[in-house]
């Protein structure tokens, strides 16, 4: 099978409100799959379709072979989902959770505890066996509820923003472990707002009100969004200079990364100029992912007004 | 308490709530200084929106205490409510009529306000309608209507998009530039370097305090970036010369005690190993790698 997921045209609609809008995109088998764009862009819809959980309107798509609209069913069997909101329960320890997950997907009874064992293990959750979610931190549960996803040890993994407000700390640790997986064999789309855990995707598609406007490895799009020279300088007071920079006929575009500003000269010629400007040396980087979401979330908008 | 220093908005002293036994926040004692832009940074469930309740008098503390010195305040909770099937106009006139403030004053505060956030042009479209960023923009309008000289904000970009969330700050910036004392909390580790003051918060104790100069500065090791030909590049932690490593992007971070014998050990074992590297510098921490070591001895 040369893609685990492939979609045709596929399109959702809302009344008269267009969620997604002739998306298509094929994923290799072990690859981790990015999926970026603003709020309300579709994501979350696609992840849905693809899960079989919402049938899309028009176009076509199927996953592991199965097709969205006519064995979505034997989709759900197949796959791992974790939702934005992740459903625990708050009654059940730790170990009854993963016990109960395993129950519903239907693994055999005497395999249940080696698998229970290996999701505390993947998880990082040993010594935690007897507690209730109710008390476990914001990046515990998070992994208890990739555990019951995976126990079943579904080929493909959709992650709906798994990492939103858990601490940098339990994120990168969640990353590795996505990471291992993905080196292990599991295909994973991932949803998120996060460009560092963007970075480390195999492949990244953005998606802009409902429609998919670029597709492609980081590095490429990296080195071929963005025309001009970007360039990073630090300056005093960097936020309330943006406006002036950006007045200057040769910057294209200007923002805030951290404590230091991002500036997009129309061209590398433009770099000492802008230099003497400002009386600060700025420095010649590679954009990154974060300039390129912006970057093409603001060509998004010109089109569309 | 001693008498408060007229230049601080807020002053705590070993503030704590418990909930059963749990101390959601703990003995904390901070001083929030008039026009600042403070930041409580942390993790989920570190005790950021109990303490900021706490701030704005909306629960009681167990123990400590508390004192304000402004008399207005504009609180935007996580949460924040709007009515779906209202405009943003009928909102603002709502929360405007429930801060007791006359129609002809909503009005033109509005049109200040929303001439700030950009949702001027928008305002007759229903809330339901309006995007992540949209809302929470109205919801910040809402919240500034009485005019406020202290606005505490509880995740206000929690879930927005990168692009968004730069606009909010912009805005956030604007305000306090005219002279309100933004008190702030965030999980996102760029924020907190636009923050004037920092407060890293972990399990409800507040472990640091400082503007994110200071912060970073007080960092114990060196950071090298590290960009190299490699899926995994865990092995790195094994040498003795190295803190702590991880992936920070594309690229790795290494915290090392001594720089030049770390590069000199990084450099030999990945060619032992037959890695390309592609860069290896010595940078500035960031807020993140102080956080995270700060927070290293958490169970996360």
């Amino acid at each position: 099978m040369e893609y685990v997921v492939t979609t045709c045209e596929l399109t959702r609609t809302f009344g008269s409100f267009t969620a997604v809008d002739r998306i298509n995109i094929n994923i290799r088998p072990g690859e981790i799959y990015g999926f970026l764009g603003p709020n309300g862009s579709g994501k979350t819809t696609t992840m849905r379709m693809l899960c079989g959980l919402l049938e899309p309107t028009s176009g076509s798509g199927s996953v592991l072979g199965y097709d969205l609209a006519r064995e979505s069913e034997k989709i759900k069997q197949k796959i791992g989902y974790m939702s934005q909101k992740f459903s625990l329960y708050d009654d059940l320890t730790v170990y009854e959770n993963l016990v109960f997950y395993a129950g519903m997907y239907s693994i055999p009874y005497h395999e249940r505890k080696k698998r229970v064992a290996e999701m505390i293990e993947m998880a990082w959750l040993a010594g935690r066996e007897k507690d209730l979610p109710a008390n476990l931190s914001g990046g515990l549960k998070q992994r208890l509820a990739l555990g019951c996803a995976i126990i079943s040890r579904p080929s493909i993994l959709f992650l709906d923003e798994p990492t939103s407000g858990v601490s940098p700390t339990s994120r990168r640790m969640f990353f590795k472990i996505i990471q291992k997986l993905a080196n292990e064999g599991t295909t994973v789309m991932v949803t998120t707002h996060f460009m560092d855990e963007a970075e480390r995707c195999h492949n990244i598609a953005f998606i802009s009100g409902g429609r998919l406007i670029a597709n492609d490895t980081p590095d490429n799009l990296k080195n071929n969004v963005i025309e001009g020279c970007m360039v990073e300088v630090d300056l005093p007071d960097a936020m309330e200079r943006i406006e002036e920079l950006e007045s200057l006929p040769y910057v294209k575009e200007c923002s805030i990364h951290g404590p230091l500003l991002h500036v997009l000269l129309d061209s590398e010629g433009n770099v000492a100029v802008f230099d003497r400007y400002t009386g600060v040396k700025a420095r010649e980087i590679t954009p990154s992912l974060e300039d390129v979401f912006i970057s093409l979330a603001k060509l998004q908008r010109k089109q569309e007004s | 308490m001693d008498k408060m220093n007229i230049n601080n908005i807020i002053e705590t002293e070993s503030l704590t709530k418990v909930f059963g036994g749990l101390a959601a926040v703990n003995e904390v004692t901070l001083k929030i200084d008039r026009g600042d832009i403070f930041g409580l940074v942390g993790p989920d469930g570190a005790g950021k929106t109990t303490l900021l309740r706490m701030l704005c008098g909306l629960i009681t503390p167990s123990r400590g205490r508390i004192s304000r010195n402004s008399d207005s305040f504009g609180y935007m909770p996580q949460k924040f409510s709007l009515y779906g099937d209202l405009t943003i106009a009928e909102n603002i006139n709502f929360f405007g009529a429930l801060y007791k403030i006359d129609s002809k004053t909503i009005r033109r505060r509005a049109d200040e306000i929303l001439e700030i956030t950009g949702l001027a042009g928008f305002k007759s479209r229903f809330a339901d309608d309006l995007s992540g960023g949209m809302k929470q923009k109205l919801a910040l309008t809402c919240a500034l209507l009485a005019k406020p000289a202290l606005l505490v904000l509880d995740e206000p970009t929690y879930g927005v998009d990168p692009e968004s969330r730069k606009e909010f700050w912009k805005i956030l910036y604007q305000l306090n530039k005219e002279g309100v004392t933004i008190v702030v909390s965030t999980p996102y580790m760029d924020e907190a370097e636009l923050c004037k003051t920092v407060a890293l918060i972990s399990r409800g104790i507040i472990m640091s305090t400082g503007d994110p100069g200071s912060l970073k500065k007080s960092f114990p090791y060196g950071i090298l970036e590290l960009k190299a030909d490699a899926r995994d590049l865990d092995f790195i932690n094994d040498l003795p010369e190295v803190v702590d490593g991880d992936f920070y992007g594309d690229k790795y971070h290494v915290a090392v005690y001594e720089v030049e014998q770390a590069k000199a050990a990084i450099i030999n074992l990945l060619a032992e190993k037959k890695v390309a590297i592609h860069h290896l510098r010595h940078i500035p921490p960031s807020m993140e790698d102080v956080f995270v070591a700060v927070t290293k001895e958490e169970v996360v």
